[in-house]
């Protein structure tokens, strides 16, 4: 049995604990808000997009000629992986999550002879993807120097994935984060980005939905084209702000556990504790009035 | 009447209000969109977005970067990926 001693070490080395995990729950559930109300902000821009992308989709037909975002580049032999990490841990299975979904794409991908290549955001991720495919990693983008990936953020990653993609290096893109459910449920998410897929038109009436004609300046399959771009960087954005709300929805929960966990055993190590001290006193009383009786 | 005018770009809503009249920059030339504009899209040049609010009040000025306009039933609304000001 541990000596007394060394059980209120233990006490106390759990309750710090259990400090540091109880203000990290805190901080947590507040800037979940900040990351929700965040998403929201973002919404009237994508569907306005994603209403004008679909419009437009649906009035041109795809053909060689159509801007290679759409089209495709007529292989599918590289696929690009895009696995959006968080840059902070304690938040329980997150990150796990969506490098489980990614690897799991991956080895089907290789499975059908294609070549798998990674694209890492965030810093989390980067170890375990590093230890399985050494060699496959185009390219990891920082995010540790920013608080909040944001819009900037998306841009500059949209343009990369664009530029290489441009280049030839890949020929299908595959984009994994978390969607944000709740606080308890994050959905590890494969969307696939590019080939930007075409948006479908929704029946809601929208203003796009109108029965007039709609002109064009200039013609439909130009602005097409200079959408395109941007629409991918929406949905990065759209990834980010998600992935941000899933990670915090996972810390919450992470800490809360955590919290409850070191509650639990402190309860337990008391116990001992009280146990232990009860019966050290016990032993002494014995001595005393054995010593007593001897006399 | 007036013309019911937004602004967006991804990180929220930049405004959403009554104007009279809207001129935009856009890549083939510059117009005017007043209330009851036929349906009209449009991609923009990065430069200033000048709002009346009154028939012949001062134009405000609002700069804009990868821009997109769209003029429909219900309005004009301008995707931006950059607002300054």
């Amino acid at each position: 049995m541990a000596s007394l001693k060394e059980l209120k070490g233990r006490i106390n080395s759990v309750k710090s604990t259990q400090k540091i995990t109880k203000a990290k729950q805190m901080v947590a559930a507040a800037k979940l808000r900040k990351a929700q109300a965040a998403a929201e902000d973002a919404r009237p821009y994508a569907t306005r997009l994603a209403q004008v992308m679909a419009s437009l989709a649906s009035k041109i037909t795809v053909s060689e000629n159509s801007p290679k975002l759409l089209a495709g580049t007529g292989s599918d032999k590289v696929h690009l992986l895009v696995v959006a990490n968080s840059d902070k841990g304690l938040c329980g299975a997150f990150n796990a999550n969506i490098v489980k979904a990614a690897r799991v794409k991956a080895q089907e991908l290789e499975a059908q002879g294609k070549t798998v290549l990674f694209y890492l955001v965030g810093r989390k991720g980067r170890p375990v993807i590093r230890r399985e495919y050494p060699d496959q990693i185009a390219h990891m983008f920082d995010t540790s120097d920013v608080r909040y990936p944001g819009f900037n953020e998306a841009e500059r990653v949209a343009d990369e994935l664009v530029a290489m993609y441009e280049a030839g290096k890949f020929d299908v893109a595959h984009l994994f984060y978390a969607k944000f459910r709740s606080a308890l449920v994050q959905e590890p998410t494969d969307q696939q980005i590019i080939p930007v897929p075409a948006p479908k038109a929704s029946m809601d009436s929208g203003s796009l939905t109108s029965d007039a004609v709609t002109e064009y300046e200039p013609d439909e399959e130009e602005i097409l084209a200079a959408l395109l771009p941007r629409y991918l960087k929406t949905q990065l954005f759209g990834a980010l702000l998600e992935n941000a709300a899933s990670e915090q929805g996972a810390s919450m929960t992470a800490m809360d556990n955590a919290t409850r966990n070191a509650g639990d055993l402190i309860k337990k190590l008391t116990i001992v504790y009280n146990r232990t001290r009860q019966a050290a006193i016990t032993t002494e009383l014995v001595e005393i009035i054995a010593g007593a009786e001897a006399l | 009447m007036p013309l019911h005018f937004e602004l967006v770009t991804p990180a929220k809503l930049v405004r959403s209000e009554e104007v009279h009249m809207v001129v935009v920059p856009g890549t083939e030339g510059e117009f005017g969109v007043l209330a009851g504009h036929a349906p009209f899209m449009s991609t923009i040049k990065d430069g200033a977005l000048k709002i009346y609010k009154t028939e012949n009040g001062a134009p405000e000025e609002i700069r804009i970067t990868g821009g997109f306009a769209e003029v429909g039933d219900a309005g004009l609304t301008v995707l931006a990926e950059h607002v300054d000001g």
